[in-house]
């Protein structure tokens, strides 16, 4: 049979975003698979010129809306570098407290999302229903479910006090409980397996190559997590990446699983070794130079670069989002797959497209 | 059969879901809603209008009105948090859906001497 082209998105029922494939297909095997990005462009980076930096917080902050306090940690860490700030320890350790529960609350969105795609509705909503009560947290702590909008250049300007925390911690445990009883559904589960076991897989040599991201990278066999470089009170906490080594489909999922166990203990050591102080430095004058700042989302190494030039306005804001790497690898996992697992391939990579192009 | 015991106890147990209209959640004390000023305490200096990432307050000290477009209002709590004189406030609930867009619009009266 001769080769056949099919449009695949921009408006799909298994996806949320605006991806469009255009696939060639041989009879159900995909042979060639170009992507085409653009439909929800904002010009995020170009508001840069009419905003100024500490407007910018809430502006970069809505580039995504499941990792936004990720953004703009590390949009205040960039202009923190720049304004030659000290960051107090206790805001160093709220950040990772905030940060560890927009990792939990994100991977439990697609454990969720990734049981709907193959059809297990089910467990969609029981993820989902876990994933409320970090929701609540959220709100309970900032004030809003998603866009929590907690950071300040030089540190944060809310406080979590003793009972709140304690009210966290039983959460916490709660939700370690319910994550922990869907376990054997998601990870030992016959059907599950046959959807996802051998299904895309990309070797070590070829994730690194393409220059992948966060689970992506780490499910192929890479212990590569920007938390190791440092930022914020990761240093004083004791973790190790979460690495898994086929490649394929259910070593992605069994990445992300365990990255919310691991961002829960991440909280725990947060909580316990909290020290008490000032909440935000506040810095004099205004930005200028040049910085390149990296976070790790739950989704992967979000990169910033910030050039300013000491004035009210930054000269260039660039952000490069983990989706946007993960793109090349899935290009490569997509060829030689059956259509009908194209979506659940697209999914492993847990695509942002607002996040890409911004 | 391991299902057989979670089966039983969802069959046993209350409903995971609340029935909304009939049982509210209580918000969250610092839950961040709609916005409200106190125009009598408002010294009309424009600051929150500045520091809105939305741009959705408007602000005259002449003709001596405060505007918002709650439509446009992102609740992120900037406003409040630079209000000098603390004249402004959010409810813990968001506004209810209308069906057409509205401007809140205050007008300062004159204070007495």
């Amino acid at each position: 049979m001769a080769r056949t082209v099919l449009p695949f998105g921009p408006q799909h029922p298994v996806l949320p975003e605006p991806l469009h494939l255009t696939l060639t297909v041989d009879d159900e095997i995909v042979k060639e698979a170009i992507p085409k990005l653009g439909y929800v462009h904002r010009g995020l980076e170009k508001l840069a010129e009419i905003r100024d930096h500490t407007q910018m917080i809430q502006i970069v902050e809505r580039v995504c809306g499941i990792c936004s306090f990720l953004h703009a940690l590390c949009y205040c860490q960039g202009i923190e570098a720049l304004m030659k700030a000290e960051v107090p320890p206790r805001a160093k350790y709220l950040r990772v407290v905030w940060a560890e529960l927009h990792r939990i609350h994100s991977h439990l969105l697609w454990l969720g999302l990734f049981a709907d795609a193959f059809g297990f509705e089910s467990l969609f909503m029981q993820f989902w229903r876990i994933r409320e009560r970090i929701m609540d947290v959220q709100e309970a702590t900032a004030g809003n479910r998603v866009i929590i909008s907690t950071n300040v250049v030089g540190g944060v300007k809310k406080d979590i006090d003793k009972e709140m925390e304690k009210w966290i911690l039983e959460t916490l445990v709660k939700v370690e409980k319910e994550v922990n009883q869907l376990k054997t559904t998601i990870l030992d589960d016959y059907t599950v397996k046959q959807r996802t076991v051998g299904i895309g897989v990309i070797s070590k040599e070829k994730a690194y190559e393409l220059g992948a991201a966060g689970p992506t990278l780490r499910a192929s066999g890479i212990a590569q997590d920007m938390r190791q470089t440092g930022y914020a009170a990761y240093p004083e906490l004791d973790f190790t990446p979460v690495v898994e080594t086929d490649g394929d489909s259910y070593a992605r999922t069994v990445c992300r699983f365990n990255e919310i166990l691991q961002a829960i203990d991440l909280v725990r050591q947060a909580f316990a070794k909290m020290p008490e102080g000032e909440l935000a430095f506040k810095p004099k004058g205004l930005p200028s130079g040049e910085v390149v700042s990296r976070v790790e989302q739950p989704r992967g190494e979000v990169l910033y670069y910030i050039k300013a030039n000491g004035k009210k306005f930054l000269d260039r804001l660039r952000i490069r989002t983990p989706t946007f790497a993960n793109i090349p690898p899935l290009l490569e996992m997509l060829p030689g797959c059956d259509l009908a697992d194209v979506p659940i391939l697209i999914l492993t990579i847990d695509p942002c497209i607002s996040c890409t192009e911004r | 059969m391991f299902m057989t015991k979670t089966v039983l106890k969802n069959l046993l147990t209350k409903y995971a879901t609340r029935l909304y209209p009939f049982q509210k959640i209580e918000p969250f004390k610092d839950a961040k809603g709609e916005l409200k000023i106190e125009m009598e305490k408002c010294i009309l200096c424009g600051v929150c209008k500045m520091r809105c990432p939305s741009q959705c307050i408007s602000v005259d000290k002449k003709e001596k009105f405060w505007q918002v477009d709650p439509f446009a209002c992102v609740y992120c709590g900037i406003c409040v948090e630079a209000c000098p004189v603390k004249c402004l406030y959010q409810e813990s609930l968001y506004r209810p859906p209308a069906d057409s867009k509205t401007m809140v619009f205050h007008v300062q009266e004159a204070k007495p001497e």
